[in-house]
């Protein structure tokens, strides 16, 4: 067990835990990983005339300095469309931009490249790659890498659906076999993709896998079979 | 057909008629009413006019009487074409504008005023112009407009949002304004009001005429129809017409057996269709679609002669709506069962009775249903109210009374949205440019918005041009802006293109098709092809389809459907042989049941000498309950708590609607979780709540535990009523809407973007992060005003916690009461609303592990033990 609203994940021997807040913490290499912030995706949609509420950045790096502050991560990995598009670094407010290196500070930070900002952003701090490998895991933005990887990524935004007793409810989730794992987004404009749906037909075999879905204290696990589709 | 034009004979009098159509009148052996008299009199001096008739009363030739007479004394001059500078027009110009609630209404009118004017040979050209109208005829409308135009509030605020406006507007002499009643009562009469006082400015001369069923204040409407000076009101002139005879409204005699709950009135079909048989053509009123649905197909289930009997609510396909009413209008059709898309509408002549099955819900509705078949002034037209339970026996018992007296409970004038004027603030901005003080100036003299404060006006326009942030973050991505004429104007063509694919206060819960496809031999895996190219039977709303699963059953257009699967923005579904549907989704009808109507429920349930004329087995029961338990009096508010099985219930019976009682339950479920008794969930009901647990509720109040008195105490409407606005989904739903009447983000369009899904997902999204960071924002406080009134009734439940504040009568009793029996059979029926989802979810997560991973039951098995 460990501090915080969290439940363990098992990965490859590994024991992973799933922070309520949709981070994954490795405590055995400290390093803390997260995917889709999406940081800057109000001011994305402003550039359109579609005005959202500009807070998002702010509402997303608060979740993660909570997260940050309850695991004090050795390293920190953001698995890739951690901005909204390629120009969203240079948006960050001055506050923002100060947050962001103070969560920066003591530790390492790992960009991984998305496809929502593909170029490395200049005065944000970290190093930046398309993918890193750290013990068994390979860590990438895009799910189905080869078949012999033990692979960690975002990009799909998965969430699960169930029915309880007359009820159905949605909830973002970690949706793993026990080999592969993709990772609920984090950011806080960031929304689901069923984990019914075939895009992760492509990355598990069949519905051999579970959704972990966030609640407030601890992970909910439930076999992708008793998930709904939309 | 009979047209919404025809003209019983009646008493004429004086007579300001020109000959021509004077002559006109007696061709048809028709004289005219007075109050149509009257009205051509008020238009001679220039006044503006609420008119308030009954339905078959020659409502709409009045109103357009003055128009006609004019146009015909104006004479064929109209040749003459001038050129205004900017494009060519007709010297006269528009005259007249009618503006209807519904398009099919002006479509109609103006095919039915074309009898009149060919009948007369006047030299006048009447037009439609509605969402259907051709591009092409639409600019040259513009260019050449006719002397009557009819059309919808959604087409005004387009007309309204160029800069030919000034042009196409100036010569405007008067606005005829229909079924007010109805109009003003939603956001969309926030926007004609906005629109109308747009045209006051465009043509000061300009006079109005209303249209409207009786309404509680007609003051309320006068006002509506004249600018409202600043600091003081003004008002139209009133003419009522004379009522015809009164209606005459009874109760079906229940048969022997009366049940307990539900709403479907199944008892009552060989009743309803014996009388179907014995008339020519009736209406049969229901509340929900569901319910049309069911009563529909059980009557062709014994249907035995045949007759011709239709189906109509809001969410078939409209071409096949549009059959249905014209196969009525040709009297082919011996009886429709219909919901409140049909309480507007074109008159039809034959209807002799009207069938209003379940609750009547308020005087003045069922009064206006029942009007639909008094086509003929003299005659009473007759209502013949079906209750489907014991409750909606003395509903039906109080409208009744209600309807003797004519007494009229429609709501008062709204307080004009401040969304609405956001939409209206950027169409402004698409017109020619406007200076902030002249339009504050214009707003506030539409009657809705005549306490507008000029912070919340000030507010309104930062959001429209940035977004109204704290944060001020897109100041360079300005929709509008202030040029060095200080007046604003859209910074780019594309948020006027924005604003016109926009407009409208309509946001229809999401919907989505329905498809009849062939059925799935087995549910598996991913949503993979279902044979597509299936007919489309109609829409549902998103949160009705996301309840259901693959496999369940429910009944729409008439045949029981199986849920297959929902792709992109359609659900496919098969037919199904089950003769049971399993999902009973009633979704309660939008209309909850009227203070007035619940004042008088409230009044017979607590006098005994009141129930005389109450059914035997109704009788029984209150006398049961009175001595088992107590009647509430009138104005307490009675709270019974009883065991039963292993939980504990506390049932209480405010009688203020479904909506209140859900948000009351809400409310009262968190501050028993607080108090340690640990709910698990309610149910509410038109008439009462009742909230269960673990926690012995009526042993903690008899203790001094627990008291009532706090648990009631109107404080709830603070901070827990806060707390839970923050993660409601019906304040979500509310939001959603704000943020697309104001244009904060963009309708969905068939084909555009990716799926409407999405839509849904990114405003709670957004409402999360709106409340945290700038909880008073424009926007949000939108959204409260809505939820005072809307979906959450937050003002009506106000009002109850105030007047049942130390009046509050606990009664601890052994067993359940017969009063609660009705709300504790609709347990396991309705869906159990409650805030322990987590506590589920965690359920279904521990059955698996027990059950080692997708081998058990798990979630299913949870669910299929709730539904019946």
């Amino acid at each position: 067990m460990q501090d915080g609203p969290a439940s363990d994940i098992e990965m490859c021997g590994q024991r992973l835990c799933g922070d309520s807040a949709g981070a994954l913490y490795w405590p055995a290499e400290r390093i803390l990983v997260v995917a889709d912030l999406h940081l800057e995706k109000g001011s994305s949609f402003a550039r359109r005339g579609v005005l959202l509420p500009p807070y998002d950045t702010a509402a997303t790096l608060s979740n993660l300095a909570a997260v940050v502050a309850r695991h004090d991560p050795r390293i920190v990995i953001s698995l890739g469309d951690s901005f909204h598009d390629g120009e969203g670094a240079q948006r960050l407010s001055p506050a923002d931009r100060e947050t962001l290196s103070g969560l920066q500070r003591g530790r390492d930070w790992i960009w991984i490249s998305g496809n929502h900002d593909p170029d490395p952003a200049v005065d944000i701090g970290g190093v930046f790659s398309d993918c890193v490998s750290i013990g068994p895991f390979v860590f990438r933005h895009e799910p189905g890498g080869g078949s012999d990887e033990n692979e960690i990524a975002g990009h799909l935004h998965p969430m699960a659906r169930v029915h309880v007793r007359g009820r159905t409810m949605s909830r973002k989730c970690f949706a793993s076999d026990g080999r592969r794992m993709v990772m609920p987004a984090f950011g806080a404009y960031t929304g689901g993709l069923n984990v019914r749906d075939r895009a992760f037909a492509a990355i598990f075999e069949a519905l051999d896998f579970t959704a972990h879905m966030l609640g407030p204290t601890r992970l909910y696990a439930i076999s992708a079979t008793h998930c709904l589709p939309d | 057909m009979k047209s919404a034009l025809t003209q019983p004979a009646a008493t004429a009098s004086g007579d300001p008629l020109p000959p021509l159509f004077a002559q006109w009148f007696s061709k048809r052996g028709w004289t005219p009413r007075a109050h149509q008299l009257a009205l051509i009199e008020k238009a001679k001096t220039g006044r503006s006019t609420l008119l308030i008739a009954p339905t078959g009363g020659g409502k709409t030739l009045a109103g357009f009487l003055p128009t006609l007479t004019e146009l015909h004394a104006r004479g064929g001059k109209m040749q003459k074409v001038v050129s205004t500078g900017k494009s060519v027009r007709r010297s006269e110009g528009l005259h007249t504008l009618y503006i209807s609630p519904l398009k099919a209404l002006a479509v109609d009118i103006a095919r039915n005023l074309e009898t009149p004017v060919a009948e007369m040979a006047l030299p006048i050209r009447i037009e439609t112009r509605t969402g259907d109208t051709p591009v092409s005829k639409r600019t040259r409308q513009r260019r050449d407009p006719p002397d009557i135009l009819l059309t919808t509030p959604e087409q005004l605020a387009l007309l309204l949002a160029s800069n030919d406006a000034p042009y196409l507007f100036s010569t405007l002499k008067r606005v005829i304004l229909d079924e007010l009643h109805a109009l003003v009562t939603s956001k969309r009469g926030d926007l004609l009001s906005l629109g109308l006082a747009k045209l006051f400015t465009l043509a000061p001369g300009l006079q109005t005429i209303g249209l409207s069923a009786t309404v509680a204040d007609p003051m309320d409407l006068c006002r509506y129809l004249v600018p409202q000076p600043d600091g003081g009101a003004a008002a139209a002139d009133l003419i009522v017409a004379e009522g015809g005879a009164a209606p005459h409204v009874t109760m079906l005699e229940p048969g022997e057996y009366l049940p307990w709950a539900g709403h479907t009135a199944r008892h009552a079909y060989p009743a309803i269709y014996d009388l179907i048989k014995r008339h020519k053509t009736a209406l049969v009123f229901v509340n929900t679609r569901s319910q049309a649905e069911l009563i529909f197909r059980e009557l062709w289930d014994i249907n035995d002669d045949n007759l011709p009997i239709a189906l109509h609510h809001g969410s078939l396909d409209v071409a096949q709506r549009r059959k249905v009413e014209d196969a009525m209008g040709k009297g082919r059709l011996r009886a429709v069962v219909c919901t409140s898309s049909l309480d507007l509408g074109i008159d039809w002549g034959d209807i002799d009775l009207v069938i209003n099955v379940g609750a009547p819900k308020g005087s003045s509705r069922l009064l206006q249903r029942i009007g639909r078949a008094n086509h003929r002034l003299d005659e009473p037209s007759r209502g013949i109210l079906v209750p489907a339970n014991r409750f909606e026996v003395l509903e039906c018992e109080a409208a009744i009374e209600a309807v003797a007296e004519l007494a009229q409970d429609t709501p008062p004038l709204r307080t004009g949205a401040l969304d609405v004027l956001a939409q209206h603030v950027l169409g402004a901005a698409c017109g020619e440019p406007f200076g902030a003080d002249a339009l504050f100036r214009e707003v506030r003299t539409a009657a809705p918005y005549a306490g507008l404060q000029r912070s919340d006006f000030d507010a309104v326009v930062d959001f429209v041009a940035t977004g109204g942030y704290a944060l001020k973050a897109y100041e360079r991505f300005a929709k509008i802006r202030q040029g060095k004429d200080g007046r604003w104007r859209v910074t780019h063509p594309r948020f006027a293109q924005q604003y016109r694919m926009n407009v409208g206060t309509i946001v229809e819960a999401v919907m989505l098709k329905v498809r009849l496809v062939r059925s799935r031999s087995k549910a598996s895996g991913q949503t993979g092809v279902i044979g597509r190219g299936g007919r489309i039977l109609g829409q549902v709303e998103e949160y009705f389809a996301e309840t259901l699963s693959a496999g369940d059953t429910f009944v729409f257009a008439g045949e029981i459907l199986r849920y297959e699967a929902i792709v992109e923005d359609e659900i496919y579904v098969s037919r199904s042989n089950d003769d049971d549907p399993k999902v009973p989704s009633y979704e309660g009808g939008k209309f909850p049941l009227s203070t007035y109507l619940a004042a008088r429920v409230r009044k017979i349930i607590s006098d005994p000498s009141l129930w005389r004329p109450l059914p035997e087995p109704v009788r029984e029961w209150l006398e049961i309950q009175q001595w088992r338990s107590q009647l509430p009096g009138p104005q307490e508010l009675l709270a019974e708590t009883f065991p039963r099985a292993t939980k504990y219930y506390l049932v209480c019976y405010p009688f203020e609607g479904r909506l209140a009682h859900q948000t009351l339950g809400m409310l009262l479920t968190r501050r028993l979780e607080r108090a340690r008794l640990r709910p698990l969930g309610f149910v509410a009901s038109e008439y009462a709540l009742a909230v269960w647990g673990l926690g012995d509720i009526g042993l903690a109040v008899t203790r001094g535990q627990l008291s009532l008195a706090q648990l009631f105490d109107q404080d709830m409407l603070g901070d827990d009523l806060e707390s839970w606005l923050a993660e409601s989904a019906l304040m979500k739903r509310t939001f959603r809407a704000n943020a697309v009447i104001a244009g904060l983000i963009e309708r969905r369009f068939p084909g555009k973007e990716k799926t409407r899904r999405q839509v849904t997902m990114s405003t709670d999204l957004i409402y999360d992060v709106l409340r945290k960071h700038q909880p008073d924002h424009v926007l949000l406080r939108a959204a409260r005003a809505d939820a005072a009134t809307g979906l959450l009734d937050i003002r009506r439940l106000g009002d109850m916690l105030a007047r049942i504040k130390g009046r509050i009568v606990h009664k601890a009793l052994e067993q359940v009461s017969p009063l609660a029996v009705p709300v504790m059979l609709e347990i396991g029926r309705e869906t159990v609303y409650g805030e322990a989802s987590d506590v589920l979810l965690a359920e279904a997560a521990d059955a698996l592990v027990a059950e080692a991973m997708g081998q058990g039951l798990g979630a299913r098995a949870g669910r299929s033990g709730q539904r019946h």
